[in-house]
């Protein structure tokens, strides 16, 4: 009987070396950085005092001046996220199909669905905002239109996937029986990706509603209006009470979210 | 003859319509569509309104090709500045939010440790970055340092949250085989916790580098640093194309960090 001298390794030396080489990289980015990035110490020295005088200016709420801006900016800005959600819809429902490959198989079809998802991803929903702007002028509709166009390409991303992995058997089922493709779409497809349509839509929705709250800070409409016109005013009592209704919106859309989503799934 | 009729007939009444009509759900597609009138009537959208901004449309995205990139010392400076944002407050976030989620980890820690630490990482995520932004903004003055604190905030929220969600779904055998071996508090997290959850901590937190780059060139707006202060005076003296080339240099950017992550998480797998 021959003596067992296993070394047991978890990696093998590939493995090891790799890893190894992405935490030389990041050490040696984060080194860079630290000496490139221009901080001024004297502002960080600064900050504890600076951020003491800020909460002080914010400490008494200026409560009434909830109902005379604040509420009806808030209800803006809920209708900016609902609305910017159902029309995102409209252009995210055709890439989805575009984009699943169980759907429609030609390449080209992919990657043009790719292209108008991944571009709509990459460009933040503030720089949506600043172009919508420019084109309609400052107001709600160029918040609505960012929030749409910034949101196609997270909801068609998730929705292209859920189509992915339907079941094909009972759309087979319907070919056999010569169904067309509209009612092979509405009761082969749609049944089985409807929990996570909604899922995805609700998902969305929180996140636009955290999002739009922050489209006014370059003339989108809603909630970031009055934060704006406040803080330039340096008026931080109003400030605090914006902060706080967006705050008490986002949990509660949240709070919202997670429940429904239980119900469904 | 006769027969078959009635067999088919008799069909007829058992076999119910698959695919019936569901009221409730008309009743809410309905719904949905009173709310769209609503609210267009109550957010004064015109249909001439947006006649007039496709007209603005096309004149703008004739301003903006081609693109500029004539001012390409000021463009590559803030690109700078953003990738270093990105890269300091990703490394300082996910260092934090380490040991963040494991404290926040509730079958680990007793409930006076975790119930703070779960409500301070709920508080980082309530708000969207760009309002964190303007608060560290005020507090320490303008430039990167805001940007950096602001997305470590924004990191902390989400890797925390996941990560210690994560730790709460691992086995416990293996922690109670290596407690069983008489080991400390720190090898335990070693040995038994880190090699459960390591592969999912590495997929947030690239995720995470994703999302701070994208971040990193927002933040700039609202007087962070990065590329977004360049990105917003350019709108604000409407120089269009060279905003074009600025939304070229930043899809490229994210693309690039995007092929980036899938190789770190490839290795990692």
């Amino acid at each position: 009987m021959n003596a067992i001298d296993h070394h047991w390794q978890r990696f093998t030396l590939k493995q090891k070396l790799s890893r190894y080489a992405v935490y030389l990289v990041l050490v040696m980015a984060f080194v860079q950085s630290i000496q490139s990035v221009e901080v001024i110490p004297e502002f960080l020295l600064d900050a504890p005092e600076q951020m003491a005088d800020m909460f002080s200016r914010m400490w008494p709420m200026d409560f009434a001046y909830y109902p005379v801006t604040v509420h009806d900016a808030m209800i803006e800005t809920l209708n900016i996220a609902t609305l910017g959600t159902l029309i995102t819809l409209i252009f995210a429902i055709p890439l989805a199909l575009m984009n699943a490959s169980n759907i429609v198989s030609s390449t080209w079809c992919h990657w043009i669905s790719k292209f108008f998802l991944v571009s709509s991803r990459s460009v933040n929903s503030l720089v949506w905002a600043l172009l919508f702007v420019s084109i309609f002028g400052p107001g709600v509709i160029a918040g609505v239109l960012a929030i749409a166009f910034r949101s196609i390409g997270f909801v068609g991303k998730l929705l292209g996937e859920a189509l992915e992995e339907v079941n094909m058997g009972s759309i087979e089922a319907l070919k056999a029986t010569g169904a067309s493709w509209l009612s092979i779409l509405l009761k082969g497809y749609w049944p089985q990706v409807l929990p996570a349509f909604f899922s995805i839509v609700l998902f969305r929705w929180d996140i636009n509603v955290r999002e739009s709250a922050v489209l006014g800070l370059v003339g989108a409409g809603g909630i970031g209006v009055v934060l704006d016109d406040s803080m330039n005013l340096f008026q931080w009592d109003r400030v605090a009470v914006s902060l706080l209704a967006i705050f008490i919106i986002v949990i509660l859309a949240e709070i919202l979210v997670v429940n429904v989503r239980k119900r469904l799934i | 003859m006769a027969g078959i009729n009635t067999t088919c007939s008799q069909a007829k009444i058992d076999r119910e319509n698959p695919f019936k009509h569901n009221w409730l759900v008309s009743a809410l597609w309905l719904l949905v569509v009173c709310y769209v009138v609503y609210s267009f009537n109550a957010m004064d959208l015109s249909w001439g309104r947006i006649n007039d901004g496709l007209g603005h449309a096309s004149d703008l995205l004739a301003r903006m090709v081609p693109p500029n990139f004539s001012r390409w010392s000021l463009l590559l400076g803030g690109l700078i500045e953003s990738l270093e944002i990105a890269v300091i407050s990703s490394i300082c976030g996910i260092f934090i939010s380490l040991f963040l989620g494991l404290f926040a980890a509730r079958n680990l820690m007793p409930s006076w440790i975790s119930t703070p630490v779960r409500a301070l990482i709920a508080l980082c995520r309530t708000f969207h970055p760009v309002i964190i932004a303007i608060l560290f903004v005020k507090s320490v003055g303008f430039g990167a340092l805001a940007g950096i604190l602001t997305l470590v905030v924004a990191s902390i929220g989400f890797i925390a949250k996941l990560f210690a969600e994560a730790i709460e779904e691992i086995s416990l055998k293996q922690v109670e085989a290596i407690r069983a071996t008489g080991a400390g508090f720190t090898s335990i997290i070693l040995f038994s916790v880190m090699p459960q959850v390591f592969a999912r901590f590495i997929g947030f937190s690239t995720y995470q580098l994703d999302s701070n780059l994208r971040n990193s060139t927002m933040v700039g707006i609202v007087g962070a640093g990065g590329l977004g202060g360049t990105l917003f005076s350019a709108f604000q003296r409407f120089d269009y194309d060279f905003v074009a080339a600025i939304l070229i240099v930043i899809i490229a950017l994210i693309m690039f960090g995007e092929f980036l992550s899938n190789i770190v998480r490839h290795i990692f797998r």
